[in-house]
C-alpha cells in the first residue's frame, strides 16, 4: 500500500510536469506509513475523514487509482465527476467521507459521524486524519472537547509532518506536544513514530479495540515528514535540504519497511515482483484515465442542490 | 385548530418530526432543561430524553460541524444557534462544508440538516444579538434560506425544511415568536414543495409590496391603518429567501405595475436588492410604471436604546410614505 501511494503520487507529479493537470495538489510523499498503517487497521464500514493531503488516505481506504486519476483529470469516471479534484475526493462506498480543503474542516464532521455511530449503536469507529496545522484552529478544540464529553467513537490521528505550509509546528504549537492537547481534554493520547508502518497499524488497532469495548475518543500524534513542498508553488525556503535529505535517507517509511521484510526472510525477488505489479497497476490506471471521456458540461446549477 | 404562538408552533413541528423520525435529534445551547433561550424547545427533553435533545457546550463551530457529519451518515440533525448572530462562529461548517459537499463530491452525499436561529431586532438586544444575516447565506450556492413570518408558515416551513435533502438555514425573527394564531397542524409532507414558494398574503390591485420575515407583519399593519384604507395593496411574503420565488412577484406586477420591497436588513447586497435586480433586468421591467423602491434597515449596527433602534428599523410610517409616494 505504501508503494502504491508513493507511485500514485509520483505519477501525478509526472502528469503535472507534462501539463496534464489543472490546479495544484498536495503530495504526501514521505508520509505513506500513516495512511497505510492506519487504514489497514480499519474495516470497510469504519469511516475516515481526510485532509487536503489526502491521496494516501483515499487509497488506503480502498479507492481505485483509476477513478482517482480520472478525478484529477476532470473525467466523468472520476470519484466526483471532476467537481472535486485533488482536494475533495470522497469514496463513500469504501467508508471515506471525503478529503477537505479547509484545515481542521473535517474535525467537527468526524464528531458528527461518530455521533451517528453512537446513536445507531454500530460497532464502528470514525478515524479523523488531520495535520499539525489543524491543531491551532478553534474547531480542533471544540471537536475534541465535545467528543470527549459525549464519549464518541472517534480516533483523532494527527499526521504531524512538522510544517503547516511554511510554518513549523515548533514555532506554531504552544505547550508540551500535540499529543498533550488530546490528554488535556481527558482523551487517551500517544505520540508515535509515524514513519514506522507497523507502529502506526498497532497503535490504531489497539485504540480501535479500546474504543469499541469502552467507547470514547482516542488521540494519536504520528510524527512524520513530507519530502515535497506544501503544494506545487512551494520553493522550500523555510527548511534546509539537509533536513529533507536526512528524512529521506534515515527515516523513509518504505525503505525501513523493506529492511524489516528482508530481515524477516522475504526475498529480494519477491519484493521486486511486488514493485513491478504495483508499477503496472499505476501505469494501467494512468493510461485508462487519460483515455476516458471528460466530464460533460451540463447545468452545474442543477448539481448544486440535492 | 389550536391557537398557538409561533414559538409553540415551531415546538409542535419539532415534536412531530422527532416522533416520526427516530434518526432525528436536536442539538444546541440551552435547548434541554432550559427549553431554549426563547422557549422554543420547551418540554422536548422530558418527552424525548437526552439522547435526542442534546445540550451542547457554547461551541457553535462544532454544533454546525456535528450537523454536517451526522447528516452525511444517516441521522437527521436540527441544530439551534440560539441568537442567529452566533452563526458567525459556525461559518466554516455551513459555508465551506454543508453548502458544498453534495456538489463537490459529485452528488455522492446529501447533507440534509437544519440550522435554526433567532434573528432580527426590536428587543433592545443591541448590535451583536439583533442582526438579520439571511443575505449572507443567500449568497452561498448549496444552501436554502427560510424566513417564516407567522405561526402557520413557521410550522409548515419547518416540516418542509425537514424533508428537503439540502442544508437549510431557518431564521426565526424574535418578534414573531409571540404572535398568536390558529394553526392547522398539518402532517409531515412527502416533499419540500413549500420551499422556494412565496405566498400572496394580501391581494390588491394598486401596488405590490414584497417582504419577508417579521417585516411582513409591519407591512400588514401599515396597510391596515386609516391612512391606507382607500388603497388596494398586494403583499407577497417570500417565505424562502433562497431560492426566491420571482415568478409570483412577476405575476403580481403584471397586475399592479408597482413594486416596493421592505426588509429589516441593511440594503447592501441583500434580498431586496436581488428582488429588484431580477425584476428590472427581466421582462417585468416593461410592466413597471414607476421605479421600484426598497425600504431597508439603516447601514448601521443595531443600537440598544429603544428610540435609536426604532430609527434603524423601517417603521409603518416609512412604509405608508413610500407607498403614497409611488401611487
Amino acid at each position: 500500500m505504501m508503494l502504491l501511494i508513493r507511485l500514485f503520487e509520483e505519477a501525478l507529479e509526472e502528469m503535472f510536469s507534462r501539463g496534464l493537470l489543472h490546479g495544484t495538489m498536495h503530495l504526501s510523499i514521505g508520509q505513506e506509513a500513516t495512511a497505510a498503517g492506519a487504514c489497514l487497521a480499519l474495516e470497510k464500514e469504519d469511516l475516515i475523514t481526510s485532509t487536503h493531503r489526502g491521496h494516501g488516505h483515499c487509497l488506503g481506504k480502498g479507492a481505485e487509482p483509476y477513478k482517482m486519476f480520472a478525478e484529477l483529470l476532470g473525467r466523468e469516471d472520476g470519484y466526483c465527476r471532476g467537481r472535486g479534484g485533488s482536494m475533495h475526493i470522497a469514496d463513500l462506498s469504501n467508508g471515506n467521507l471525503g478529503a477537505n480543503g479547509i484545515v481542521a474542516g473535517s474535525l467537527t464532521i468526524s464528531v458528527g459521524a461518530a455521533l451517528s455511530f453512537q446513536m445507531q449503536k454500530k460497532d464502528n469507529i470514525v478515524l479523523c486524519f488531520f495535520g499539525d496545522g489543524a491543531v491551532n484552529e478553534g474547531s480542533f478544540h471544540e471537536a475534541l472537547n465535545l467528543a470527549s464529553l459525549w464519549n464518541l467513537p472517534v480516533l483523532f490521528l494527527c499526521e504531524n509532518n512538522q510544517y503547516g505550509m511554511s510554518m513549523s509546528s515548533e514555532k506554531s504549537v504552544a505547550g508540551e506536544s500535540i499529543a498533550s492537547r488530546g490528554s488535556s481534554y481527558g482523551i487517551d493520547s500517544i505520540q508515535i513514530d509515524g514513519n514506522d508502518v507497523e507502529t502506526v497499524y498497532e497503535s490504531v488497532a489497539s485504540y480501535k479495540n479500546e474504543i469499541l469495548s469502552k467507547g470514547g475518543p482516542k488521540f494519536i500524534e504520528a510524527v512524520t515528514y513530507r519530502y515535497r513542498g506544501h503544494s506545487k508553488s512551494d520553493r522550500n525556503l523555510y527548511r534546509t535540504s539537509d533536513e529533507i535529505e536526512y528524512w529521506k535517507e534515515e527515516k523513509d517509511p518504505i525503505k525501513r519497511y523493506i529492511g524489516k521484510l528482508l530481515e524477516s526472510g522475504i526475498s529480494e525477488e519477491e519484493l521486486r515482483d511486488i514493485e513491478s505489479s504495483v508499477k503496472n497497476e499505476i501505469r494501467n490506471a494512468v493510461k485508462q484515465s487519460l483515455d476516458s471521456p471528460l466530464s460533460p458540461v451540463t447545468n452545474l446549477e442543477e448539481d448544486t442542490y440535492a | 385548530m389550536p391557537e398557538l404562538t409561533t414559538g409553540q408552533a415551531i415546538n409542535k413541528a419539532l415534536s412531530l418530526i422527532l416522533e416520526n423520525n427516530p434518526t432525528s435529534f436536536i442539538a444546541g445551547e440551552d435547548i434541554g432543561v432550559y427549553g431554549g433561550a426563547f422557549g422554543v424547545t420547551d418540554g422536548l427533553l422530558e418527552k424525548f430524553g437526552q439522547e435526542r435533545i442534546k445540550d451542547t457546550p457554547i461551541a457553535e463551530d462544532v454544533i454546525a460541524g456535528l450537523a454536517v457529519g451526522s447528516s452525511m451518515t444517516g441521522t437527521r440533525p436540527i441544530v439551534e444557534m440560539q441568537f442567529s448572530d452566533f452563526i458567525v462562529n459556525a461559518m466554516d461548517p455551513i459555508v465551506n462544508q454543508a453548502a458544498k459537499l453534495h456538489f463537490m463530491y459529485g452528488g455522492a452525499v446529501n447533507v440534509p440538516l437544519i440550522v435554526r436561529g433567532a434573528s432580527g431586532a426590536g428587543t433592545g438586544a443591541a448590535a451583536q444579538h439583533s442582526q438579520s444575516l439571511e443575505s449572507w447565506f443567500c449568497h452561498v450556492p448549496g444552501l436554502k434560506v427560510v424566513t417564516p413570518s407567522n405561526p402557520q408558515n413557521a410550522y409548515d416551513l419547518l416540516l418542509h425544511s425537514f424533508v428537503d435533502p439540502n442544508p437549510i438555514i431557518f431564521m426565526e425573527h424574535k418578534l414573531i415568536y409571540k404572535i398568536k394564531a390558529n394553526v392547522k397542524l398539518n402532517d409531515i409532507p412527502k416533499e419540500s414543495s413549500l420551499l422556494g414558494k412565496a405566498e400572496v398574503s394580501n391581494e390588491g390591485e394598486e401596488l405590490t409590496v414584497v417582504s419577508y420575515s417579521n417585516m411582513v407583519n409591519v407591512v400588514k399593519n401599515a396597510i391596515s391603518t386609516k391612512d391606507m384604507e382607500n388603497h388596494s395593496i398586494e403583499i407577497i411574503d417570500l417565505q424562502t429567501v433562497s431560492p426566491i420565488d420571482i415568478d409570483t412577484i412577476k405575476k403580481s406586477l403584471k397586475k399592479t405595475k408597482k413594486l416596493l420591497v421592505c426588509q429589516e436588513a441593511p440594503a447592501n447586497s441583500s434580498v431586496g436588492t436581488t428582488v429588484i435586480s431580477k425584476i428590472v433586468e427581466g421582462d417585468s421591467f416593461n410592466d413597471l410604471e414607476v421605479a421600484p423602491k426598497l425600504i431597508s434597515g439603516l447601514h448601521s449596527p443595531m443600537p440598544s436604546a429603544k428610540h435609536l433602534e426604532l430609527n434603524v428599523i423601517p417603521q409603518e410610517e416609512d412604509i405608508i410614505n413610500a407607498i403614497k409616494s409611488m401611487l
